[in-house]
């Protein structure tokens, strides 16, 4: 049964990746990108990584869509007027895909050649466990990340900001 | 719960690399095709989320943490880079009138 739910959540996240690349509208492409991440919460909560599928929801789903959202509404960009790149050129980038995805799996196929995935211990994926490990032997990275992220506060503000002196010029 | 952790060990890990190669291609070649700069930047988020899966899927099997935690790390990353990104393709299109990333071809040789 939820074997089942395993294939039927790769499914659509696979159809739905897919459409978020061909969808015309970019406002389409970013519904079926919350689709993907839906799915792919999904598959975090089958792992039992509870603590991430909240994560990925509140951060995915919730702040970069919406940023997304906003930015192609402000832009006024929901429509599809996107030049398109020639077919021939297409077709080459479909080809390297598909080549890359072959060595891809060519080189990953001796990994765990048909090793299931054993949940040694179930609890690793909780928040109790995860914020134990996060805040004694990640500490460093911990405050670190908060660094990295006043500073992509700082410069989206400023990179978003009109300058005027340049506009004075 | 205890029903989920049980049925988890019948996917084998070799479907978990398979999903996550596939997503981590559709990433690449929407990068390759597309011209629209914020649809690229969709893709860009697609590998990145494929990378997580497969780490986490990783650390479930491997039954170590320090995974999970990585992928924490890169939700952070990949926040900060959707928010510096997107207001730089703020400014391109109020310089440029468009988003249309073959219109900045100045460092074309």
């Amino acid at each position: 049964m939820i074997q089942s739910l395993f294939y039927f959540l790769s499914f659509l996240a696979v159809l739905s990746a897919l459409l978020v690349i061909t969808a015309k509208n970019p406002v389409y492409s970013v519904l079926y990108l919350i689709l993907t991440f839906f799915a792919i919460a999904g598959h975090y909560v089958l792992l039992n990584a509870q603590f991430l599928a909240v994560v990925h929801i509140i951060v995915y789903a919730g702040a970069i869509m919406v940023l997304f959202l906003f930015t192609i509404m402000l832009l006024n960009l929901n429509k599809d007027a996107e030049p398109q790149k020639s077919n021939y050129l297409k077709f080459a980038g479909m080809l390297a895909g598909g080549l890359l995805l072959l060595v891809l799996v060519a080189g990953l196929k001796e990994v765990g050649t048909n090793t299931q995935v054993v949940l040694k211990d179930s609890s690793i994926g909780l928040v109790e466990n995860l914020g134990m490990v996060l805040f004694k032997e990640f500490l460093l990275p911990f405050e670190v990340a908060s660094i990295l992220l006043l500073a992509a506060m700082v410069g989206a503000v400023l990179l978003a900001t009109k300058d005027k002196e340049v506009k004075k010029a | 719960m205890e029903t989920i952790t049980q049925s988890i060990q019948l996917v084998p890990l070799n479907h978990y690399i398979l999903l996550s190669a596939a997503l981590f291609v559709i990433g690449v070649v929407g990068v390759i095709t597309r011209r629209n700069a914020i649809i690229i930047f969709m893709s860009i988020e697609l590998m990145l989320n494929a990378v997580n899966l497969l780490l986490t899927a990783f650390s479930a099997f491997r039954g170590d943490a320090a995974g999970q935690v990585f992928v924490f790390f890169i939700m952070a990353v990949a926040a900060a880079e959707v928010a510096v990104g997107l207001a730089i393709i703020v400014m391109i299109y109020r310089n440029t009138r468009s988003i249309d990333i073959n219109v900045l071809n100045k460092l074309k040789w």
